[in-house]
């Protein structure tokens, strides 16, 4: 699990920063994306004279978000927005916060203590498709254990790194509450569930040869109903208002 | 995202303490009640509220009035505050989160006398951060029966009086609100075939409003209710209600201190009440057939009915909605095929959740699935999360996990907490190594005990929870281990040192080395 002693396993966007570091002697932390340490450093992808502003798509959008705020708190919209940027560049850069920063009138320091809290905002570039190992233990059970190891194989990475390609990026993430279709991977926004180790593999290489695999449940079932189908509201229309509703409403 | 609201009388509720069981009075009367000849379970269909759990009808507006949704919803807000709170009350709903707080009092305290001169917005914030480790029935809520939220939304909103609404969802998910009834942005955001919960609910939301459901006037019947999503990032402690607000208004999740209690000072300073997905969905139903009728299932005090999700080791895991008080071996057998390898391969069960003492065999063949019944086995009905787990599972391993998770989950700003949630992890890390004496082991349980109960928030008491129950029912898995680590290298002492181990460059070496990052 998570070593809070030395590793000297850096992700490949950030060797020439571990170059620098490990000449002055300096032990480094791994990057594990959710037990990313909270703080900046510049690097030539991420520092704050890099420019970041939202397409004019996502201005509306970032208007329509501020408006579910009342006006005084809306400072309220700085996790959308933070989302938003992340989304349109990949992620969080210094430069998306200082924008939101002052798109919100806020105290930069006080979107950086967001964008440091919340595990979901990567602070570093990321592959394309970010792979999101749920390691927790129901998942657990159901043998996470032989789909992070096929993953890692199959792309030669660890949970935290990149893949040379800019494609993958594994995480090992916390309950993503989806249990009872274990064990399962976040693939970006797209759940996929009870999974072997084999089909993940296909999964992976379906995404390398550039076709998203449909998400959902492996195993052939439609969603949380037992596996040899469903025992229970086997009804084939619902039970509509009239019928159940007490007569002195 | 746990779903633990917790107020100091909820954490009474949910107190584990097991001097208080010989001293409890009700304890007696359930023991009493568990005597009694009825038989609970069996819950029949047309008594079943989630009629879209297995996606058998769609989830847009229509298909949510073919299943009663929305139905005589306007004479329900017309009966006003106090009605809606009454048949809450007389339902015996307790709140779905965890705590099983009674929701009918909760809601009643958005309305204290001469509420109306406090003048402006009062909030309703809904719990849908759902990140238990085993629970999964508020995502099959949202994506498949969004209309019994949002409907429910507005009802448990008129019963508070509140202006607004605000759904803090965790789901992954892309969304954002883009403008309502914009068809344009639904296609932006729609990628790939899969649906996500997060825009069903947001759909579900613009279908309410453009069918005059939301908004001013909401259903005719005079009263304005506007909702909202808010989507959480994937923080665990956000669950707690006070963190949750502390998110909305865009700030690190971090509980507050309480008193005041957000029914006083709540979200952006207003009055506010927090509440879980399923607790909020089933309550128009409830409105609708009548408080009596949902009592009618279950124990008293525990009554209505319950998605259960089951995973783990069973031979069909699945999510199933069924009567409280059901017994815990026929959730098992009738629902999910009945443990894997069969009964007698039960090594545990965790009952509800990662938070929850697990349970041995010997409880696991007669305890009913309620608030008290678990309760009074020293464990606790959670979220009904039911994770089962059989003889091949290394239970020290996976309770090692859930204080890994729980250090992971830390927002750190109670001492106790940050701290000890670091060192349980380290710990149980030593112990699934076998690393440690039986010594240590009571010196786990009084770290936990220095944990539970002295933070803000009840992270704190759910990270030490399950090690004492780990303790409690397992204690020899982890002495077994012990045994087979010292064989191995000789001599271990207090800190899982072996004889061979040392330090050089800052480094642990050898045998007592801190195990290496997973995988």
């Amino acid at each position: 699990m998570s070593s809070l002693f030395t590793r000297r396993i850096i992700s490949g966007v950030r060797q020439d920063v571990a170059a620098l570091v490990r000449s002055r002697q300096q032990q480094i932390i791994s990057r594990r994306a959710s037990h990313a340490l909270a703080v900046h450093r510049n690097t030539p992808e991420n520092n704050p004279s890099i420019h970041f502003e939202f397409t004019p798509e996502n201005q509306e959008i970032a208007k329509s978000i501020i408006a579910k705020y009342p006006a005084q708190y809306k400072k309220g919209a700085v996790m959308p927005l933070l989302d938003l940027g992340q989304r349109q560049l990949g992620f969080t850069s210094i430069s998306v916060m200082n924008y939101v920063a002052n798109l919100l009138n806020m105290p930069p320091m006080r979107v950086y203590e967001v964008a440091t809290f919340y595990t979901m905002y990567n602070r570093t570039p990321m592959g394309k498709y970010h792979l999101q190992v749920c390691t927790t233990t129901p998942c657990q059970l159901c043998n996470s254990d032989s789909i992070m190891h096929a993953i890692t194989k199959h792309l030669g990475i660890q949970p935290g790194e990149t893949t040379n390609d800019k494609l993958f990026t594994i995480s090992e993430v916390e309950c993503l509450g989806a249990c009872v279709n274990a064990p399962m991977i976040a693939i970006n926004d797209d759940f996929y569930e009870d999974l072997t180790a084999d089909g993940v593999v296909q999964i992976l290489k379906s995404l390398q040869s550039g076709v998203v695999p449909k998400p959902g449940p492996e195993s052939g079932r439609d969603t949380c109903e037992p596996f040899s189908g469903r025992k229970t509201l086997l009804s084939e229309k619902p039970y509509s208002g009239p019928d159940i509703t007490r007569p002195d409403l | 995202m746990y779903h633990f609201s917790r107020s100091s009388a909820a954490r009474c509720v949910a107190q584990l303490s097991p001097l208080s069981k010989t001293l409890r009075t009700p304890a007696a009367a359930t023991a009493r009640r568990m005597n009694s000849t009825r038989v609970y379970g069996g819950l029949k269909d047309q008594d079943r509220i989630f009629q879209n759990l297995y996606e058998s009808y769609g989830k847009d507006l229509k298909s949510a009035e073919r299943m009663g949704d929305w139905y005589k919803t306007k004479e329900i807000l017309l009966k006003g505050d106090d009605w809606i709170i009454n048949e809450i009350k007389a339902s015996g709903l307790r709140g779905r989160g965890g705590a099983g707080f009674p929701s009918g009092l909760k809601w009643s305290f958005m309305n204290p006398p001469g509420w109306e001169k406090n003048e402006g917005p009062r909030y309703l914030v809904v719990n849908a951060d759902e990140g238990e480790p085993g629970t999964c029935k508020d995502r099959e809520i949202i994506r498949k029966d969004p209309h019994k939220l949002v409907e429910g939304c507005l009802v448990a909103g008129r019963a508070m009086n509140a202006t607004a609404g605000y759904i803090y969802i965790r789901f992954v998910p892309f969304f954002t609100n883009f403008n309502l009834f914009s068809c344009q942005c639904i296609d932006y955001f729609s990628r790939g075939e899969f649906y996500n919960e997060a825009k069903v609910l947001q759909t579900a939301i613009n279908e309410a409003y453009a069918a005059g459901y939301l908004g001013k006037d909401a259903c005719g019947s005079g009263y304005s209710f506007d909702l909202y999503i808010h989507r959480g990032m994937g923080a665990y402690v956000c669950g707690e209600e006070t963190s949750l607000i502390e998110s909305i208004e865009g700030k690190a999740g971090k509980p507050r201190l309480k008193p005041p209690f957000p029914a006083g000072v709540g979200l952006f300073g207003r009055p506010t009440t927090v509440t879980n997905v399923e607790t909020v969905a089933v309550s128009p139903t409830i409105c609708r057939r009548g408080g009596s009728w949902f009592a009618s299932f279950g124990r008293e005090r525990n009554q209505g009915t319950k998605l259960f999700c089951i995973s783990g080791h069973v031979n069909e895991p699945c999510t199933v909605e069924e009567e409280m008080s059901i017994s815990l071996k026929e959730l098992l057998e009738k629902h999910c095929g009945g443990v894997r390898g069969g009964w007698d391969n039960l090594l545990g069960v965790i009952p509800g959740g990662a938070s929850v003492p697990v349970l041995p065999k010997s409880i696991c063949e007669t305890v009913l699935m309620d608030f008290d019944a678990l309760r009074d086995v020293q464990s606790g009905l959670g979220t009904a999360a039911v994770i089962v787990m059989d003889r091949s599972t290394d239970i020290v391993r996976a309770i090692q996990r859930f204080a890994h998770f729980y250090k992971h989950e830390s927002c750190g700003q109670c001492t106790p907490c940050r701290e000890g949630t670091t060192w349980l992890n380290k710990i149980m890390n030593r112990f699934n190594n076998g690393q440690g004496t039986e010594r240590e082991i009571d010196m786990l349980i009084e770290l936990t005990k220095e944990i539970e109960g002295h933070t803000i928030c009840a992270l704190g008491d759910a990270a030490a929870w399950p090690i004492q129950g780990l303790v409690r029912h397992f204690r020899p898995e982890i002495v077994k281990k012990f045994e087979q680590f010292d064989q191995k290298v000789g001599g271990v002492s207090i800190g899982g040192w072996a004889p061979s181990s040392t330090v050089a460059d800052g480094l642990v070496k050898g045998v007592g080395a801190p195990p290496s990052a997973a995988h």
